[in-house]
C-alpha cells in the first residue's frame, strides 16, 4: 500500500483548498473545523466537528473532502463528532484576518458576547471604515453564525462572526 | 436495541422539530425582516439538533433506518411532543410567548442533559446549549419589549401569555420513562428543572408588566402521543415529500 505512505501534514495541505461554501475566503483549517486525521491501511479517514447543529455547510464541506482527496489519489471517510463542540476561539489568526478583509467582522473573545446576551455592551469595529461607533441590529443574521451589525458613521450594515 | 433509549431520544427530539416545523412556516412571513431571519435562524438551529438526535436514536434503534425515516415516517400518535408546540402562529405575540416558555424549559433541560452518563446525548446537549442560549435571549426581550410597549402590543402580549399559559403543565409532566431515565444518570430531573423556569419566567413577566396567570390547571397528552388537530395538519405538510416520493433525497 504504497500510497497510503503519507503523512498526516500532506493531507492537512491537500485539504488546505477546501473553503467554507458560504465564507469563501475561509478554509477548513481557518475554521478549526477538522479535528482528526487518521490515516489508515487503505483509506484516510477525517474527523470534522459542525460549527452549529443546523450548518447546512457541514455535508457540503464533507462531500468536498471526500472530492479533493480522491482528485488527490486517497480514498477517504469523513466523519462527524459533537464533542468537544465547536468554538469561535478555534478560528486561526490567519482565518479571523481573511475573515475581516471580507467583510465579516471576526468574533471577540466569548465573554464580550456573553455579557452582551446579559445586557452588557460590546465594540465591534465596522469593516467598512473601521469605525467602533457601531450598533447591533439583530443578534440573527444571514447565517446561523453571524449577527448583523450597523455602522453609525458611514451608515453601512455589516456581518458580526458570533462568538459560541 | 434499547428500546427505551429510542423513546426517551424522541421525548426530547420531537418537541424542537414541531416547534422548528411551526417557526419555519414564517419564512417569508415575519413582522420584519430582522425578526423573519431571527425566526428561521432559530427553526434552523432547532432542526439541526433534532438531525443530531434522530441520528442517534437511529443508531440505537439498530435497524439499518435513517434520521429521516424518524421524523418524517412515523403516525401522530407516534410522536412525543408537547401540545404547546403544535400551537399555530396566530400572531408575532403568539409565536414569541410559545418560544419564550419553550426556551425557558429547554435550556435548563439541556444543562442537566449536558451532564448525562450516556455521551452522545451529552455531546449534543453541549452543542445545542450554546445556540439554545441565543434563543432564550431573542424571545425573553420580545416579551419585555411587547409587554411594556404600546398599549396594542401589550394586549396583545398578555392575550398570548394567557393562550399559552395552560399548555406549559405538560412541559413538567414527568412519565414513568423520564423518570427512570432520570434515576438512572440518563435523563434530566424535570421537577429540578421547574423552579428554575418559574423563577425566570416570573422575572421577565413582571419585567414586561404582564400579569401572571393563576390557573394551575394544564393540557396534557402530548407525550403519550394524544396531540391537538393541529399535529395532522403539520404532518400533512412535514411529511409531504416522503410520502408523495417515498425515499427521495436532495
Amino acid at each position: 500500500m504504497n500510497r497510503m505512505m503519507v503523512s498526516n501534514q500532506e493531507i492537512r495541505d491537500i485539504l488546505s483548498t477546501v473553503t467554507d461554501p458560504e465564507i469563501p475566503v475561509l478554509t477548513v483549517e481557518d475554521m478549526g473545523i477538522i479535528r482528526n486525521i487518521d490515516i489508515q491501511e487503505s483509506k484516510v479517514v477525517v474527523t470534522i466537528t459542525p460549527t452549529y447543529s443546523g450548518c447546512p455547510a457541514m455535508d457540503h464541506i464533507a462531500t468536498d473532502i471526500r472530492t479533493t482527496l480522491k482528485e488527490a489519489g486517497y480514498e477517504s471517510e469523513v466523519l462527524s463528532v459533537l464533542s468537544p463542540p465547536w468554538s469561535s476561539l478555534w478560528i486561526s489568526e490567519n482565518g479571523r484576518k481573511k475573515m475581516e478583509a471580507y467583510g465579516i467582522a471576526p468574533p471577540m473573545e466569548p465573554t464580550s458576547d456573553k455579557k452582551a446576551l446579559l445586557g452588557g455592551e460590546r465594540i465591534v469595529k465596522c469593516t467598512h471604515c473601521g469605525s467602533t461607533n457601531t450598533k447591533m441590529i439583530s443578534q440573527f443574521g444571514s447565517t446561523a453564525c453571524k449577527a448583523l451589525f450597523q455602522c453609525a458613521d458611514c451608515l453601512e450594515p455589516f456581518d458580526y462572526f458570533k462568538c459560541i | 436495541m434499547n428500546t427505551k433509549l429510542y423513546e426517551y431520544i424522541l421525548l426530547l427530539a420531537d418537541n424542537p422539530l414541531i416547534l422548528g416545523h411551526r417557526l419555519s412556516e414564517l419564512c417569508g412571513h415575519g413582522p420584519s425582516l430582522e425578526t423573519d431571519i431571527a425566526l428561521t435562524n432559530i427553526s434552523l438551529d432547532l432542526f439541526g439538533q433534532v438531525r443530531n438526535y434522530f441520528q442517534y436514536a437511529a443508531q440505537v434503534q439498530g435497524l439499518g433506518k435513517s434520521e429521516d425515516d424518524i421524523a418524517f415516517l412515523r403516525y401522530e400518535h407516534e410522536y412525543r411532543n408537547v401540545i404547546m408546540v403544535e400551537q399555530a402562529n396566530k400572531d408575532f405575540a403568539w409565536v414569541i410567548a410559545r418560544q419564550f416558555f419553550f426556551d425557558a424549559y429547554h435550556k435548563p433541560l439541556l444543562e442537566q442533559l449536558a451532564g448525562s452518563n450516556d455521551a452522545q446525548l451529552s455531546a449534543i446537549a453541549h452543542k445545542s446549549l450554546k445556540e439554545v442560549q441565543y434563543h432564550h435571549h431573542f424571545s425573553s426581550e420580545w416579551v419585555k419589549r411587547l409587554g411594556d410597549g404600546t398599549e396594542e402590543s401589550h394586549t396583545r402580549m398578555q392575550d398570548a401569555i394567557n393562550h399559552f399559559w395552560p399548555y406549559m403543565g405538560e412541559l413538567f409532566e414527568e412519565t414513568a420513562l423520564e423518570k427512570e431515565m432520570k434515576e438512572n444518570g440518563t435523563g434530566a430531573d424535570l421537577v429540578a428543572i421547574k423552579p428554575v423556569f418559574k423563577s425566570f419566567t416570573n422575572e421577565i413577566m413582571a419585567e414586561a408588566g404582564i400579569t401572571v396567570p393563576s390557573s394551575e390547571w394544564s393540557h396534557s397528552g402530548g407525550k403519550k402521543g394524544t396531540h391537538s388537530e393541529h399535529l395532522g395538519f403539520i404532518l400533512t405538510e412535514l411529511q409531504y415529500m416522503q410520502r408523495a416520493y417515498p425515499n427521495m433525497t436532495w
